[in-house]
């Protein structure tokens, strides 16, 4: 019995692990690769997660949809409109600095949260959309957590991999060219405003993927589960510490900053219990405390990034 | 009809000063120190608070106490720029953004802590507003309330003051200098350390007294500030960064704007903008801007 419930809560916490991996990955290819702050993760996340709700669950009234297709549908679903409203924002900041964009983006995080809350024809508000399905229960029943676990961790293996792909190719080196010296990048004739765009749509279909997977394992979602501090703020965290520009340092700080977080759950329960919000804003206290200890003490991060070299390392 | 328009529109003044006195301190730390600060709205947030303690604990006037809130937000700020800030100054700009993103969080999750979740007022109950002008703009006249006025006359007083102090003292043109070009002004031997000190000074107690008037206006929340960050950056935007005067004029526009958004014409008929959307006016304004013209109105101008 005990057994079993550690190896229950050993999949909630990896699947956990996996889709903040992935909302890492994506903003890697953003931050890492290219320099470009995204705030708003949230934004993305959260359109992820309503597309592939809207296509994938059975007919309803309660929202828009109810396509009843099935879950890899809803998932490239999720990835296009999460790219198409990277597509629209990046088109407007890509070119400014980088400051305009943090900005911006906060800016269309804000706005499709309050789209969520208020266009109830569409997203049912703030009671969310109950009932999204999760891929695969019924194909070995009793075990579904457990193999939506290996569906996550698929994902991940291939965005991973894709990712790391397209930072060793080509791509991936003119994106690092504009993000150390772009003045130089354009005189190498490389359409800097292209390269910015593609990287940003690509990280943020990747953060729809992530908001996809996250909505077939809980099931159920409402605008309260895309907090910023959820859904942007500790991505950052994750990436900051596992180290920006490294995908393995992507997925290393998922996991690291995940297990502090559910450590200080854990941690606050111990307070009395007329403290349970203010238990709350503690965590948020420590895990903010714990990013700036990250930037001053150890700025880029557990595995910091490693460009490949062409040239042969001179002899000692 | 005009009286709903001037209604909203003095309405949207007094939201507008709000928001100028925000942006103004957004304007002359991006400038001065090149980050956007996402910090600011937070830092609002702690001043009205402080502000409140010293109100409602030691029983003093609110016109005693707001000090304390500008008071207040300066030390936050200035205990934040010594914990995080001034270790990061050798990184690039970016890594300081990142560090107020975290800032915001860590002053948020301690007002949560200290004061609670839950909603405060300053003064329990609702002010009646007094009715005036109904012989000039025709019936029913305008109204306003008395805490309206007093923001009013606080935010007057406050930009005045900037004004003189950027204006005529060595540290306000040492400050000008610096936003309108870093490195020529550390070439002229400007104390760069005294600078940001002072804008900090500046920045943060305007933040704490807009936080106060904020709190005045509607109610005190944890999050109050954060939710008027988006609005503040839009002003600073519109108005240029580095530009005081440019986030005072950005204010009033997106204030005024923001409440005009939900004029009703005909007067029965829905809102222009759903009031629940009243945050993506400023929002689309900005956007607009960057689109049109991302150095702000006042880009060309040196002030």
């Amino acid at each position: 019995m005990e057994l079993a419930g550690l190896i229950s809560y050993l999949i909630f916490f990896l699947t956990f692990v996996g889709i903040y991996g992935l909302l890492a990955l994506g903003l890697n290819s953003q931050w890492g690769y290219t320099g470009m702050l995204n705030l708003g993760i949230a934004a993305f996340f959260a359109v992820g997660a309503y597309t592939t709700a809207i296509v994938t669950t059975a007919p309803t009234d309660l929202h828009a949809g109810g396509l009843d297709l099935p879950f890899p549908i809803g998932m490239a679903a999720a990835m296009v409109t999460s790219g198409l409203l990277a597509l629209g924002i990046g088109l407007i900041t890509v070119n400014l600095r980088a400051d305009y964009l943090a900005i911006a983006s906060i800016g269309i995080a804000e706005i499709v949260r309050l789209v969520l809350k208020n266009a109830t024809e569409v997203t049912n508000g703030v009671r969310g959309l109950p009932s999204i399905p999760r891929p695969l229960t019924d194909l070995w029943p009793g075990y579904g957590e457990a193999l939506y676990l290996l569906i996550v961790l698929l994902l991940v293996v291939v965005v991973y991999l894709a990712s790391e792909r397209a930072y060793r190719a080509p791509w991936g080196r003119v994106l690092r060219a504009i993000r150390e010296r772009e003045p130089a990048a354009r005189a190498m004739g490389k359409n800097a405003t292209l390269f910015r765009l593609q990287a940003f749509v690509f990280g943020a279909s990747i953060m729809g993927l992530g908001g996809a997977a996250y909505a077939h394992f809980v099931g159920f979602i409402s605008p309260e589960a895309f907090d910023p501090l959820f859904a942007t703020f500790l991505v950052w965290v994750m990436l900051i510490v596992g180290g920006s520009g490294n995908n393995r340092g992507a997925l290393i700080g998922a996991a690291v900053v995940w297990l502090i977080w559910t450590l200080t759950e854990t941690a606050v329960q111990q307070l009395p219990e007329n403290m349970v919000t203010q238990a709350a804003a503690l965590r948020t206290l420590l895990i903010g405390l714990f990013l700036q200890a990250v930037l001053i003490l150890r700025p880029r991060g557990i595995l910091p990034e490693r460009p490949p070299t062409e040239v042969a390392p001179p002899a000692k | 009809m005009l009286v709903d328009i001037l209604q909203l529109t003095l309405y949207g003044i007094v939201l507008g000063s709000i928001i100028a006195l925000g942006a103004i301190g957004v304007s002359l730390t991006f400038g001065i120190l090149g980050f956007a600060n996402f910090s600011h709205g937070d830092l609002m947030t702690s001043g009205a608070y402080i502000a409140f303690t010293v109100y409602t604990l030691l029983a003093l006037p609110l016109w005693l106490a707001f000090p304390a809130g500008m008071l207040g937000a300066m030390a936050v700020a200035l205990a934040i720029d010594w914990a995080f800030y001034s270790r990061l100054r050798r990184s690039k700009g970016l890594i300081l953004l990142i560090s107020s993103f975290g800032a915001a969080l860590i002053i948020r999750s301690l007002v949560q802590i200290v004061w609670g979740p839950d909603n405060q007022v300053y003064e329990p109950g609702i002010q009646m507003a007094v009715r005036f002008g109904e012989d000039i703009v025709g019936s029913p006249g305008l109204r306003i309330k008395p805490d309206q006025v007093r923001i009013l006359i606080g935010a007057a007083v406050l930009v005045s003051a900037v004004h003189v102090f950027l204006r005529y003292t060595r540290m306000g043109k040492a400050m000008r200098a610096m936003a309108d070009n870093p490195d020529l002004a550390r070439l002229t031997g400007i104390d760069t350390k005294r600078v940001i000190v002072w804008t900090w000074v500046i920045g943060a107690g305007l933040a704490g007294a807009a936080g106060v008037f904020l709190g005045l206006d509607t109610r005190l929340h944890p999050d109050m500030g954060w939710f008027i960050l988006l609005p503040i950056f839009a002003a600073t935007i519109l108005g240029g960064i580095g530009r005081p005067y440019g986030a005072i004029a950005g204010g009033l526009v997106i204030g005024i704007a923001q409440e005009l958004s939900t004029l009703q014409i005909p007067p029965d008929y829905e809102p222009l903008v759903n009031p629940a959307y009243k945050p993506a006016v400023a929002f689309a304004i900005m956007v607009l801007m960057l689109i049109l013209r991302p150095t702000g109105l006042f880009s060309g101008r040196s002030t």
